[in-house]
């Protein structure tokens, strides 16, 4: 078995306008920037994308943003970003923001074949606006439904031919539930190792969800908020 | 009254040994630098991290490590790394037993709203709406008015709400209050040279005050 590609842009061979993209990260940590680079030059448009967040002006899927390749955002936290403030207030992006572990499950409940589910997260507020809720056990709960994609971009540390994925630190984030919940999963990492040397106890997404994998280069990992302890 | 430091300082006073904690962006995330000697805490970061350590000297910097408000952290020993999944699974499973976290605006019942100023700012709730309708315990660190003088304690939010009756206790520049059950603020303790009229003058909801108001202690 070798799901090995080349590079991105053979990794997104059939993605198309109209789709839905996952795409893993949390701010600007463990995106898979080797992918988002590839859609750029790509071009597709229309573009629902799930993502907790939705990168920054000039970084990640801002670039997406401001070539106008998105139609419709679905994620929990979307600061840091102007041009998306812009486009939202003025009514040519679409968005559906959520609870960040309600972002989290759906996905979750996507691959793992749960339609829905329910959660307390929303109760009361606007996201509740248009859902079921249901009391259990004297507490209401809002239910949510599964999100699925056409393709599901994540990025890791290290992987093999097969598919397995080890992630690193809070790199992993959203990328083990997108990886279940793409109709193809392509997983760009750091580094590809020969089949046999990741220890199956410690392999985080086991390579049955992914279908893709490739080697990424020139990593930039860019930080947001660059905290120090001064010695 | 307090400076933001100075309601983190007093935060910390209520962090329990062997506390699970969950520190919002801001001024919550200031509590940190002020655990009391001998309380051991674990710090949760909902991006997937049980264990946040300080923020790392210049040559320990890892974009891959970062907390919810994406500061470069390190890990104590001990942490453990998880998924967003995994992460929110202790929050709404009612494992962690503290939030503390910022607000525009709390009512008496315990409402809260942080999230969104409608036609302005957009931004998102993140994990703030997970963490008030699941955490058992939840603190609000905030100005008891806004910057343009307006109380930030009301009878009902006026902005989108986060959260339905879930707001314990509510740390200012100025008191220490909690939510009475069936409703109202209820005056615990009042920061040092504030006084009991200052808070009634600053507070728009209900506020209560029983017996006499001792002041904070550091």
């Amino acid at each position: 078995m070798n799901k090995i590609v080349a590079n991105a842009e053979q990794a997104l061979e059939g993605i198309t306008d109209n789709m839905t993209v996952m795409l893993g990260g949390f701010g600007l940590c463990g995106i898979p920037e080797n992918c988002i680079a590839a859609l750029l030059k790509k071009g597709v448009k229309n573009l629902t994308c799930i993502s907790n967040n939705a990168g920054v002006d000039d970084f990640g899927i801002g670039l997406m943003l401001k070539q106008r390749q998105v139609r419709k955002m679905i994620s929990s936290y979307v600061g840091e970003n102007a041009e998306f403030e812009r486009q939202l207030l003025s009514g040519e992006l679409e968005v559906e923001l959520l609870p960040q572990g309600t972002l989290a499950e759906r996905i979750r409940a996507g691959g793992a074949g749960i339609p829905a589910f329910f959660t307390p997260a929303g109760y009361g507020t606007e996201v509740a606006e248009g859902k079921e809720s249901r009391e259990f056990h004297g507490k209401m709960y809002l239910m949510e439904t599964w999100l699925k994609a056409d393709f599901a971009l994540v990025k890791a540390w290290k992987g093999d031919a097969m598919g397995n994925l080890v992630f690193k630190g809070t790199a992993r984030n959203f990328n083990p539930m997108m990886a279940t919940a793409g109709k193809i999963t392509v997983a760009e990492v750091e580094e590809i190792v020969p089949v046999g040397e990741l220890d199956p106890n410690q392999i985080h997404t086991s390579g049955i969800y992914v279908q893709r994998i490739f080697q990424g280069k020139d990593y930039e990992k860019r930080i947001e908020q660059r905290t120090i302890t001064k010695k | 009254m307090l400076d933001k430091h100075g309601i983190a300082k007093r935060i910390a006073q209520e962090l329990q040994d062997g506390f699970y904690v969950n520190l919002g962006i801001g001024i919550p995330t200031l509590v940190a630098n002020y655990i009391p000697q001998g309380v051991n805490v674990v710090l949760q970061s909902e991006n997937g991290l049980l264990g946040i350590g300080a923020f790392p000297y210049e040559e320990d910097v890892d974009a891959d490590l970062i907390n919810a408000g994406k500061q470069t952290v390190t890990m104590i020993k001990g942490s453990s790394l998880f998924s967003s999944a995994d992460s929110f699974a202790m929050i709404r499973g009612g494992h962690v037993n503290l939030t503390v976290l910022g607000a525009m605006e709390v009512s008496e019942n315990g409402d809260i709203a942080n999230w969104k100023i409608p036609n302005k700012m957009v931004k998102g709730m993140g994990g703030a709406m997970d963490l008030v309708a699941s955490a058992e315990n939840i603190i609000v660190a905030m100005q008891h008015k806004s910057p343009n003088g307006q109380s930030k304690l009301l009878k009902k939010c006026s902005l989108p709400i986060t959260g339905l009756a879930c707001v314990k206790r509510i740390v200012t520049d100025m008191a220490i209050l909690e939510i009475a059950e069936g409703g109202g603020f209820r005056l615990l303790e009042r920061a040092p040279n504030v006084s009991i009229q200052e808070i009634i003058d600053s507070t728009e909801g209900k506020l209560i005050i029983e017996g006499e108001i001792p002041e904070m202690k550091f």
